[in-house]
């Protein structure tokens, strides 16, 4: 029940000497007890201890059936068991207090709840474990300073890193970023604004592009690349092979938000006179460039973890290489593979280490890139925001200078703010 | 400047200079120099004629045989009910109607006397001379007002110093009445403004690159009240410095603010096809066809 706090209108009288609105009226009417507020909606007592009684009752029932009727053990089994027998404890204590249809959405209600609590508990966990585990070797500074060249099987956790393979992976993927994005892009304006009879199968490749294994794009780079034209195992022919991984990816996403650009923008920019390239290249792409921001941290996301690409075309070294196109260059996904396998404890941490830092990087991209590009078309910078405001305020402040020498007022706020704005400076992304 | 042979109506040269006479009247600021390349307030004016103007959808015909003249420094308001092509007759007027898959024409279109259909001409070219306003307000998101204003000149590819921009930018907003109420925020975006903003934005938008001609799709449809009075009285201001076509559902509209009007109609089986065109004041007030009478008298439509 919604209870309003306007008191009733009829009690104030119509015709007395009080005129409503005045501050008197609201004293007069006000009703003499307080008026209790109901919250609507939420989560009832209710359906706290119906939850939380079937959470206990099927953790004994299912203890006394585990560990004492039946022959099963292991924990990952005790977990499931609970669990459905919750679900099942909990639709039989819905029954004793609602109807049919209720019990039935409460009880999809608690299904979506816990798969959704599931997600993040994975998640959680994925993260603690290599964070847990990692954190042995990436407390020590020369994880991040120091490469493997001088670092033997059982060499302490204080020696030996794995800057070659953080460098290793940024070059990397910088390249692959640099040839998957504008291809990606390009190949995205082709599908949505060009079009024409092409426009099918383009589309069809580039899903079934999506689905590639991972292997094969190494395969692919490794038998054209590597063994047909004779060139080395490097850094260089790794980031070809990344490529082919992220570009359906960027094409893909990218296509879906330059299609959410109203085709009124393109009518208005036609109308204008602009040509087709123009109108993509002031109007579509600029509106859509959040949504691009979003489909290359896609692609670079995909691509930074890649393992099998780079197996096959990147090659293992324990060595510093910092240049991608000689050489031998090893990667983060590859540092971890090939010390994970081995039977040293020091080796292993190292690995953690390194996914550990994995992950920072690809949360360290995503922080760039939204920073970098994903303001709202039309929102504006930090700065632009501050600029404007000096604007504003240096306008202010000559105005009231020029106040009281008895110049109109309205006419010297115009002036000085337009001379503000003429003197402003166009930022980069403004003009 | 052309001499529109209008079959029923010879009224055009009138209106230049009964337009510059209303001018002053109006509550107009005076107005800077006009950038280099734009129309001379005073100057030649562009008018626009069509002959024979049928045009089709794949096999569905939805105009035939549309001649109009639309005199130079006029307002000629198109009206009819929904349906009777009159947006297309209007999308033709600049080539936007080959945007659509399919489109079809036949007839001639002439700008000063020249067919923006001829064979090697630029749909762009045509577009920069006859600038458009579209029913609902469509500023470019991703730009602040002063861009949006001077985004007809990026597009065009036409390169200003910062200077000539920012003049441009002032007369745009000027002429389209909205430079007091925005100047002070030329850098904020276009889409934060109200709705009846928006609209004088893109009219300013199109009124950057000095077209000659500018057609209005029912730029009010979207509108409030006060947001339509203020667009009206901006259509005002422009008359006698360009020629306005104008569609509108709105009979009131239609009699405020053209000189010039033809009454569109299309019944199931008939493309749409102009009934009646004329002086604005004989299409309300003494209409020669039955159906106009009904349709301006709100009998049918």
């Amino acid at each position: 029940m919604t209870t309003l706090d306007l008191p009733p209108v009829a009690a104030s009288e119509p015709g007395g000497p009080t005129p409503p609105g005045s501050a008197e009226v609201p004293a007069e009417a006000a009703p003499p007890r307080s008026q209790t507020k109901v919250r609507l909606g939420g989560v009832t007592r209710e359906d706290v201890f119906t939850v939380a009684g079937a959470l206990v009752g099927s953790l004994a029932l299912n203890w006394l059936l585990y560990e004492r009727v039946l022959p099963f053990s292991g924990a990952f089994g005790f977990l499931v068991c609970w669990y459905l027998l919750f679900l099942a404890g909990y639709f039989a204590l819905g029954r004793l207090q609602w109807g049919k249809l209720m019990v039935r959405d409460r009880l999809v209600a608690v299904a979506s709840w816990s798969s959704g609590l599931l997600v993040v508990a994975l998640i959680v966990d994925q993260i603690g474990y290599v964070a847990s585990r990692g954190y042995e070797a990436a407390q020590h500074v020369n994880f991040f300073t120091e490469s493997m060249e001088q670092t033997a099987a059982l060499s302490p956790i204080t020696s030996g890193g794995a800057l070659n393979a953080i460098v290793g992976s940024l070059e990397q993927l910088g390249l692959a970023t640099l040839f998957a994005v504008p291809l990606g892009i390009a190949a995205a304006i082709f599908m949505s604004e060009v079009g024409g009879r092409l426009a099918r199968p383009v589309r069809t490749l580039v899903e079934a592009m999506t689905a590639l294994p991972s292997i094969v794009a190494g395969l692919f780079i490794l038998g054209v690349f590597i063994i047909t034209f004779g060139f080395e195992k490097s850094g260089f022919a790794a980031s070809l092979a990344l490529t082919v991984m992220m570009m359906p990816i960027v094409t893909r996403a990218a296509e879906v938000v330059i299609r959410l650009v109203p085709g009124t923008l393109r009518e208005a920019s036609y109308a204008l006179g602009g040509s087709q390239w123009r109108t993509v290249w002031n109007v579509v792409l600029p509106t859509a460039r959040p949504g691009l921001v979003t489909a290359v941290v896609l692609g670079m996301a995909r691509g930074v973890g890649e393992t099998s690409p780079v197996l096959l075309t990147s090659g293992f070294t324990s060595q510093f290489n910092a240049d991608p196109f000689h050489e031998h260059q090893v990667s983060l996904p590859l540092y971890i593979w090939n010390y994970v396998k081995q039977p040293y404890p020091e080796m292993v941490a190292r690995a953690f280490a390194a996914g550990l830092t994995l992950m920072v990087l690809v949360l360290i991209l995503f922080v760039t890139a939204r920073v970098l590009g994903g303001r709202k078309p039309g929102e504006l910078t930090r700065r632009q925001k501050r600029r404007i405001d000096r604007e504003a305020r240096s306008a202010e402040a000559a105005a009231r200078a020029a106040r009281p020498s008895g110049t109109v007022r309205p006419a010297t706020a115009r002036t000085a703010s337009a001379h503000a704005s003429a003197t402003a400076v166009p930022l980069p992304g403004n003009s | 400047m052309t001499d529109a042979p209008m079959t029923d109506t010879p009224m055009t040269g009138v209106a230049t200079a009964d337009a510059l006479a209303i001018d002053p009247a109006a509550d107009t600021l005076t107005l800077p120099p006009l950038p280099p390349g734009a129309h001379p307030g005073g100057g030649p004016l562009a008018g626009l004629e069509t002959r024979d103007v049928s045009a089709w959808f794949g096999t569905h015909k939805v105009l035939e045989r549309v001649s109009l003249a639309m005199p130079a420094g006029e307002v000629t308001a198109l009206i009819g009910p929904s349906g009777c092509g009159k947006s297309t007759y209007l999308r033709i007027l600049n080539r936007m109607h080959e945007m659509v898959r399919g489109a079809a024409l036949a007839g001639e279109v002439l700008l000063e006397g020249d067919d923006v259909y001829r064979p090697g001409r630029r749909p762009a070219e045509v577009r920069r001379r006859i600038g458009m306003v579209f029913q609902r307000p469509n500023p470019f998101p991703a730009m602040s007002i002063q861009d949006n204003v001077a985004s007809g000149l990026k597009l065009a590819g036409i390169k200003v110093s910062k200077d000539e921009r920012q003049d441009l930018v002032e007369t745009s907003l000027r002429r389209a009445g909205l430079w007091d109420e925005v100047h002070t925020r030329l850098h904020t975006p276009g889409g934060a403004l109200s709705g009846g903003q928006q609209q004088r934005l893109c009219i300013a938008r199109s009124l950057a690159v000095s077209p000659d001609i500018l057609l209005m799709d029912e730029p009010c449809s979207a509108l409030d009240p006060t947001s339509t009075r203020r667009v009206e009285e901006t259509i005002a201001e422009l008359r006698g410095r360009l020629t306005i076509v104008i569609v509108t559902h709105n009979m009131q509209q239609a009699q405020r603010v053209s000189q010039t009007c033809a009454f569109f109609l299309a019944t199931h089986d008939t493309p749409g096809r102009i009934v009646e065109a004329g002086p604005t004041a004989q299409i309300f007030g003494s209409p020669r066809d039955q159906r106009t009478s009904d349709y301006v008298n709100g009998r049918f439509g």
